[in-house]
């Protein structure tokens, strides 16, 4: 059953590739496979970063919108949210920075992409089958990827222009009227990407496991990154990743 | 009509104007009140001033502030620009008029223009940090101000100045507590010349009247009332000599309202940006209740295993792998 569902598939199965491996990536068989997807600095730097975009949120709705404003009162008052949100902003473009050096290299474009992309029906409606195979990113994640890196550059470019206290100056007060506009569509595109990128990761059952104890299961990676799974189970012992992996 | 900026004060003095008086407060509603007071403004009649500061004196002792002792770069503004504690500030403008090729000093005491819409207030996050009281003064209320400079960008004139020992904003509040009481800005009281008057405002269009009336039989062809409709008219008016180039004065705005930059930032930008983020939280629900969670079927495991069976070298978790 499973052997024609494999040889009759529609299409032949992909070239195999090791580039479509990340540090850390590791196949792990037993009872059940599992696959580690994410190292645990990884996921500290992710949360890191997770933690600061809820609390930039919070705290920027609170001034943007008068409806909002009682959030200030999660930060001890509108003087503390003042102070306190342009310093999250610098952990978060840090703690960014260090995801997009992690992150970057398989978020790059691929073949499958653009077909993908052109199969978002399919995507929405689960109908995984109807979709190219994919390595470690699809489409989807790869547009959260460089829409928070976008996003957080012109957020902090913006930011610093408007921090009162230390950079007002540099601007002009037209400049800054333009600062100010830029982050706050700024800011609702990356709420936007964020609720994207939140109920991706709920909707899609068993993601969740990769940012909190960092695996996958076997099922997991096969349904979704069928091409990361396979060069995983093609090259990932050979390259002694998991052995030479220190988590 | 005389104008008495400074009438006396009885023992029993009410205030005459408070709270109830709101007719904008920043980031929030106000109810509309019961009353409307008189609108009130001051004028300021650029071609009686001699440039002594007295205004500036009279406004640093009033509020209680004082400057730090600047350095001379060879102009006589001083200190060089509005700062958190000078509210007001006589701006030197020298200036040879093309016409009549004669040298005319223009001095122009800057300040806040109490807009009747205030680009300040429109943009500020904090509740009640601003008040517009129903006579056109517009306050700033620092206990509920947080220092972010949202003012600064809102205001069309470059006004407001944000302390860096409190980081709250301040600017010249019409001596509100003085107005309260029935007094008269102190700056107006204590110009020696009566350049700066204080009254209703239809007094003050009515004294100006006369004034620019004055200018033009001695040649001033072009004076004229400074209360820019792009920002609803202001509690603060200039004669001005040149009334057809407001921004000869050390760059008054020729015509000033609050920047559609501004605008957008807090019209379109807050609704759309509140509604579509609202919307995309919305559309996940409906996704989730329409085409319920992707799992992970049991052929999706299965297929796992047998290709991590084949894979070269699979290393086996802890414990013995089943047969």
């Amino acid at each position: 059953m499973t052997d024609t569902m494999m040889h009759g598939a529609p299409r032949p199965a992909p070239q195999v590739s090791k580039k479509e491996i990340d540090r850390g990536d590791k196949l792990i068989v037993g009872p059940e496979v599992q696959v580690n997807r994410y190292t645990r600095w990884a996921r500290i730097n992710h949360w890191i970063t997770a933690i600061s975009l809820i609390l930039l949120a919070l705290s920027g709705l609170a001034l943007f919108h008068p409806s909002l404003y009682w959030l200030t009162g999660l930060f001890g008052g509108g003087q503390m949210t003042r102070w306190i949100h342009p310093w999250i902003g610098v952990v978060l473009f840090v703690s960014f920075a260090g995801l997009f050096i992690r992150f970057f290299r398989l978020n790059l474009p691929s073949r499958e992409d653009a077909q993908w992309t052109a199969r978002i029906g399919d995507v929405l409606k689960g109908n995984e089958e109807k979709l190219p195979e994919v390595g470690k990113y699809n489409a989807g994640q790869k547009f959260v990827f460089w829409a928070m890196s976008i996003l957080i550059i012109t957020l902090i470019v913006s930011g610093l222009g408007v921090w009162e206290e230390y950079f007002s100056g540099m601007l002009t007060i037209p400049q800054r009227r333009i600062a100010v506009l830029i982050h706050s569509m700024a800011a609702v595109a990356i709420i936007c990407v964020w609720i994207v990128h939140v109920y991706a990761a709920f909707w899609v059952q068993g993601t969740l496991g990769a940012m909190t104890r960092g695996k996958v299961s076997g099922g997991w990676a096969w349904r979704h990154h069928r091409k990361w799974f396979r060069a995983l189970a093609a090259y990932g012992q050979r390259e002694k990743i998991s052995s030479a992996d220190k988590r | 009509m005389t104008i008495n900026v400074n009438p006396p004060v009885a023992p029993d003095t009410q205030q005459t104007m408070g709270p109830q008086d709101y007719i904008r407060r920043s980031a929030s509603k106000v109810p509309e009140p019961e009353r409307k007071l008189e609108p009130v403004a001051k004028l300021i009649d650029v071609s009686k001033c001699i440039g002594c500061k007295a205004c500036q004196s009279a406004c640093l002792e009033w509020n209680d502030l004082r400057e730090e002792v600047g350095v001379n770069v060879g102009v006589y503004d001083n200190p060089h620009d509005l700062t958190p504690n000078t509210f007001t500030l006589m701006r030197f403008t020298e200036w040879v008029n093309d016409e009549t090729g004669n040298l005319e000093w223009l001095i122009r005491k800057d300040g806040c223009m109490h807009c009747a819409d205030p680009g300040c207030l429109k943009a500020c996050p904090a509740p009640g940090a601003i008040v517009q009281y129903s006579n056109g003064v517009v306050d700033f209320v620092h206990e509920n101000c947080i220092g972010c400079g949202y003012c600064v960008q809102g205001c069309p004139f470059n006004i407001p100045r944000i302390s860096k020992a409190d980081n709250r904003a301040y600017k010249c509040t019409l001596c509100s507590d003085r107005i309260a009481v029935g007094q008269g800005p102190a700056c107006a009281k204590a110009c020696p010349t009566k350049a700066i008057v204080f009254g209703t405002k239809e007094e003050m269009k009515a004294h100006a009247e006369k004034r620019i009336e004055d200018l033009k039989s001695r040649g001033y062809d072009n004076a004229g009332l400074y209360d820019p409709p792009g920002v609803g008219g202001t509690h603060v008016m200039y004669v001005l000599h040149h009334a057809d180039r407001p921004s000869l004065y050390a760059g008054l705005p020729d015509n000033p309202r609050i920047s559609p930059v501004v605008e957008a930032w807090k019209g379109v930008t807050k609704y759309a940006g509140l509604a579509l983020m609202g919307f995309a939280a919305a559309a996940g629900v409906v996704h989730m209740a329409l085409s319920g969670r992707n799992r992970v079927s049991r052929e999706d495991d299965e297929e796992a295993r047998r290709l991590a069976a084949q894979a070269p070298a699979a290393e086996p978790q802890d414990g013995e792998p089943r047969a």
